[in-house]
């Protein structure tokens, strides 16, 4: 499988560390809504399709990346800084499709 | 020269005799020769004895699907076993033995077993060994004891113990086009391909290149075939953007065109080249794949088809023109299609006497008439062998009249001599790549086959392009212009309109007849290699296994080492009869790697062994050149113990902790993971990450922090030492380095990104030495300047800046042996100079160096925690850490840590115990209430560490116990029966020694 990281291009699955499902939110640290805090840590969700997952790309430049990646054909339609979400826009746009 | 074998022709050196023993008897061959084509030569007929039955097996194939001819080659001690005798390459000095038999090949006494045939049918172990429902044998025990004597009459090779010498590597390549499999097929779109420019991989698990063209006979552009592959091969060797891999098995597709390959570079020699290595795994990203991986041919389904002597059509003609080798002098062929009468023409030509064509086809094509009759071969049209004659060699069989449109047999049994039958079922095309692939094979009525479909847009990240027999041309002027089509395709360009060579070949109908068994009395083998018979698949019907999944669990029918290449369709064929269902709608399973076996070598190749990456401190030489015993910890080489000569283990840790608490210690603690935190935010993010403050801790101290995982479990432990109000240096254990790096990225990256936080590992800028013991205040005061270390400037948990030799260093005062301790940071570089300059002021107050097992036994006296204990299920209040657990913020774990589970009375609690016998005690053994040592039972905890210690004098440990708090001051007992040893035990606080701390804080 091949992951195209934003800053480093596209790179094999063994530079990165699969974190987990992307859809999760994490409550307000504060929060004592134990409901809220066990979906949080331990439903994920598994579609049988397009999932939104997040790696970090552990053997590159560690940034978090949010993917989109199919669970039936490993076809990656979309790849995003998770921290680009919320500040800075990616330094460098790499070749091919992100 | 030996009667079986030809004068001319093949890939043989007739010039060059290889010497090589089989069974411990010695034999020759020729250069080229497989070590099943030279005992051929030398009529040897019996390979190995079958996997259940124990009958005497002969060569089936010639290639990489040998179901029976497995051996073991030895090298020295080292065994490899179930390697096909038509895989293995002759060289001098090799030594291969047969398998499965006692006490020889030739006299087996498991061999009885075919008298209980009906016995050892699908199943059979299952039913039979269940046993009585009472009694000394009830239920699995009686399986227990069959198991040893069923395991030792069943089975292959054995695999040996000891250690492989050989070395292994990993190769990544990258290529336009990937070419798998030689044949003229592959040749042609390496060819096409490679004059487009494109950069490409041309793969064969044959030593030599050009697959069908090697052994067809046909001619190529008035050459002979094997001619024409040779000069084609020579065109690409020479080219840049050419890469040519012989005996190279690609046994795995993955994503994005991924494929893995397995390169055999030294087997076929008797001494590896210099710096060769014995296997070499290819990972190999292709823009596209070009599938060219032919067809294997099936044998037909028949009593004592499994006789040696009969063996698969095109076997004995790759034998006769690749390696020269008759399999027999008087040949008799049975056969569904017409794929056999070029095997006929071949044979009779290498100079074997035909003596008759069995066809179960009742009309027969002129032109197949005119073949037969070419060869002098009788001509037997619609009938079928039905039995076969001989043991250990096939002296004759036996055939009748057949009726393939409803199976029957008439007239009467007639006996042909022959000392060789040959078969052919029809072809199926090599589809396993694809299937791995993803693709759904289709079944091809006429060609009585499953063929891959046309590669679609359904798996995109997998794309190949197939080629000749593979998708099921079977002809090689088909196999040509697909070939050339398929490497033009690959490599992006469009059609050039050149002339095509041009092919001469044996005429023939690709489609076969389907007829897949002949019904009649005696075993007739569908699995020879894991002895699946034609009534084994029709009880497996009748117990109700019908999918095809089932079928193939059941009667393990495509199991073996094989996985099934010769056995798959028949098996099926016979499955969707007693169904009476088509094939299509019985199914096929989909096919996974590996191909074909895979040394488990080259899967670990360098990360096994020399190559395997290390991790050193900067002092490393210097304990190695000071007598360290270095104990591997992960990736880390750490001193263990600094023994003196004739010293134990266990005498040197106790002189070196008795030291260090009576004067002074130092050990090495680079290892310890060390990160960089640093921004506006640092504080507020360590209080998030820590369960205690950090935010309140002073620049120049330090503080020991705990983390817990999201669960509320704890995760790990260590100090933070605050440098500058935006700047901390955390540290961590050795082992959590990388987790606790990657857990705080990930909290800055996805949950708090407004953070103005960076991390940054510097655990290798680093290097650190902790020095304990009552001088070791005294021992820095006499090295370290521009710093005082005395209480009020260095106060507990203190920083301070200063020089040791003219080298810049941090310490600070903090202690994991309990001791009056201080931990000395320098640049890496400077590591050792700041030690010797260490060891040097240490001299006159007797300064030891002591290693990890000394720092173990000084912290489980203190009762400190490590990986051992924060294993993954334990928290903070199980750890006695809850003092830790801040009240006053939120922090990661803190909204989960408080559920019920968690804070049960009953949870495993660390706790201290003594050997009360005054014996050593297990790291892992369980701690009873009442010891039972016939029947142990009734755990209520585990051992994490434990050590003789030399400040109580006792055997002590650390453990986890249920209730462990309130049990302090009882009496239980260590139950460890693996290692047979009971004993009382005390329990009592983890804080053995010095539980007030008086010493560290002097």
């Amino acid at each position: 499988m091949l992951i195209t990281c934003p800053y480093c291009g596209p790179r094999d699955v063994i530079e990165f560390t699969y974190q987990g499902d992307g859809n999760r939110e994490r409550p307000d640290p504060a929060s004592q809504n134990f409901e809220a805090w066990n979906a949080y840590v331990y439903d994920r969700l598994n579609p049988a399709g397009d999932h939104n997952e997040i790696w970090q790309h552990s053997g590159g430049c560690r940034a978090h990346l949010r993917v989109v990646r199919n669970t039936l054909t490993h076809e990656i339609s979309s790849v995003a800084f998770v921290r680009g979400e919320h500040t800075s826009t990616p330094r460098r746009k790499a070749e091919g499709k992100s | 020269m030996s009667p079986r074998r030809t004068d001319t022709g093949g890939r043989i050196d007739r010039l060059k005799t290889i010497r090589f023993t089989f069974d411990g008897v010695a034999y020759t061959g020729h250069a080229g020769d497989t070590l099943a084509s030279a005992l051929l030569a030398k009529g040897v007929t019996l390979f190995g004895r079958s996997f259940k039955y124990h009958r005497p097996r002969g060569l089936l194939t010639a290639g990489v699907e040998e179901p029976n001819a497995l051996v073991t080659v030895l090298k020295g001690e080292v065994r490899e076993p179930n390697i096909p005798a038509t895989m293995v390459e002759i060289h001098d000095g090799l030594v291969a033995i047969s398998q499965n038999r006692f006490p020889s090949l030739a006299w087996d006494i498991n061999a009885v077993n075919q008298l209980g045939g009906k016995l050892l049918s699908a199943g059979f172990y299952y039913k039979t060994f269940m046993g009585p429902v009472v009694g000394p044998l009830k239920g699995t025990r009686f399986w227990m004891v069959c198991e040893r004597f069923i395991r030792r009459a069943a089975g292959l090779g054995s695999a040996g113990s000891a250690k492989d010498p050989a070395r292994y590597e990993r190769m990544n390549a990258f290529c336009d086009v990937l070419v798998v499999g030689s044949g003229p097929a592959g040749l042609m779109a390496a060819k096409a391909a490679a004059d487009q420019g494109a950069r490409v991989m041309l793969a064969d698990l044959e030593p030599r290149f050009g697959g069908s063209a090697n052994w067809s006979g046909e001619t190529i552009d008035g050459a002979p075939a094997s001619d024409w592959a040779r000069r084609t091969v020579a065109q690409l060797e020479g080219r840049d953007n050419v890469r040519l891999l012989p005996r190279t098995t690609v046994w795995g597709y993955y994503d994005n065109n991924t494929l893995a390959a397995l390169e055999r570079v030294t087997d076929h020699k008797e001494q590896p080249g210099k710096g060769e290595p014995r296997h070499r795994y290819w990972a190999i990203r292709a823009k596209s794949v070009v599938l060219a991986t032919g067809a294997f041919e099936r044998p037909l389904v028949f009593p004592g088809n499994d006789r040696p002597g009969v063996m698969l059509a095109h076997a004995a003609e790759r034998y006769a023109n690749e390696f020269g080798v008759l399999p027999g002098e008087r040949i008799a062929l049975f056969t569904n299609n017409d794929s056999a009468y070029r095997v006929a023409v071949a044979l009779k030509k290498a100079g074997a006497a035909v003596v008759a064509i069995a066809d179960v086809r009742p009309e027969l094509s002129a032109e197949m008439r005119k073949l037969a009759e070419e060869v002098d071969a009788e001509i037997l049209a619609g009938h079928a062998v039905v039995a076969t004659e001989g043991g250990r060699a096939l002296s004759g069989l036996k055939l009748q009249r057949f009726d393939m449109a409803n199976g029957t047999l008439t007239g009467d049994a007639r006996s042909i001599h022959a000392d060789c039958l040959l078969m052919s079922g029809g072809w199926s095309p090599t589809i396993h790549l694809a299937s791995q692939a993803g693709a759904k094979a289709q079944w091809n009525a006429a060609r009585q086959a499953f063929l891959p479909p046309k590669p679609t847009q359904q798996w995109p990240t997998q794309q190949w392009i197939g080629a000749g027999a593979f998708t099921g041309s079977f002809s090689t002027a088909e196999a040509i212009a697909e070939g050339r089509a398929a490497g033009l395709a690959a490599a992006g360009a469009t059609g050039t309109p050149t002339a095509l060579p041009t092919v001469e070949a044996v005429p023939g109908d690709p489609d076969p007849a389907p007829v897949f068994e002949i019904r009649a009395k005696g075993k007739s083998f569908v699995d020879f290699q894991h002895d699946v018979t034609a009534e084994d698949v029709r009880l497996a019907h009748r117990e109700g296994f019908v999918s095809v999944e089932h079928l193939k669990r059941y009667t393990t029918l495509g199991m073996a080492t094989d996985q099934g290449k010769s056995s798959n369709i028949p098996g099926l064929a016979i499955m969707a009869e007693a169904l009476g269902k088509p094939i299509p709608e019985v199914g096929t399973t989909r096919f996974r790697p590996p191909f074909a076996p895979v040394s488990i070598g080259s899967l670990a190749a360098e990360r096994f062994g020399d190559l395997k990456p290390e991790r050193l401190t900067p002092m490393h030489d210097w304990h190695v050149a000071n007598g360290a015993t270095m104990y591997s910890a992960g990736l880390w080489y750490r001193p263990m113990i600094y023994g003196d000569a004739g010293e134990t283990v266990e005498q040197a840790y106790v002189r070196e902790a008795k030291a260090t608490r009576e004067s002074a210690g130092i050990v090495d603690v680079s290892t310890l993971g060390k990160i960089a935190v640093q921004g506006p935010d640092a504080a507020a993010f360590l209080d998030r990450v820590y369960t205690n403050m950090f935010s309140t801790l002073a620049v120049g101290k330090a503080r020991y922090g705990l983390m817990l995982r999201e669960d509320g479990l704890a995760f790990d432990d260590g100090t933070t030492w605050r440098l500058g109000e935006q700047d901390f240096l955390m540290t961590t254990t050795t082992a959590n380095a990388g987790k606790v790096m990657q857990h705080l990225e990930y909290f800055l990256d996805v949950i708090w990104p407004e953070l103005k936080v960076h991390v940054t590992s510097v655990t290798d800028e680093w290097a650190g030495a902790a020095i304990g013991g009552p001088k070791a205040r005294q021992i820095l005061a006499a090295c370290v300047t521009s710093t005082a270390v005395d209480n009020a400037t260095l106060p507990f948990m203190g920083i301070v800046r200063g020089e040791i030799a003219d080298v810049p260093v941090m310490i600070c005062r903090l202690s994991f042996s309990g001791e009056m301790a201080f931990e000395v940071y320098s640049g890496a570089g400077h590591g050792t100079h700041v030690w010797e300059a260490l060891i040097e002021a240490g001299k006159p107050f007797g300064l030891v160096t002591y290693g990890l097992e000394a720092l173990g036994t000084m912290r489980i006296e203190k009762g400190h925690v490590t990986g051992a204990e924060i294993d993954g299920r334990t928290t903070a209040r199980d750890l006695h850490l809850d003092w830790m657990l801040s009240k006053k913020k939120p922090f990661i774990g803190s909204a989960m840590m408080d559920r019920e589970g968690l804070i049960a009375s009953d949870r495993l609690e660390l706790v201290g115990l003594i050997a009360l016998d005054n014996r050593p005690l297990n790291g892992g053994a369980h701690i009873v209430e009442e010891v039972d040592e016939a029947n142990p039972h009734g755990s209520i905890g585990h051992i994490t560490a434990c050590c003789y210690s030399p400040a109580l004098g006792k055997h002590i440990a650390l453990a986890l116990v249920k209730g462990g708090k309130a049990r302090r001051g009882t009496r239980a007992h260590v139950s460890d029966p693996l290692r047979n040893r009971f004993g009382p035990v005390e329990i009592v606080s983890n804080h053995f020694f010095d539980p007030e701390g008086t010493r560290m804080h002097g």
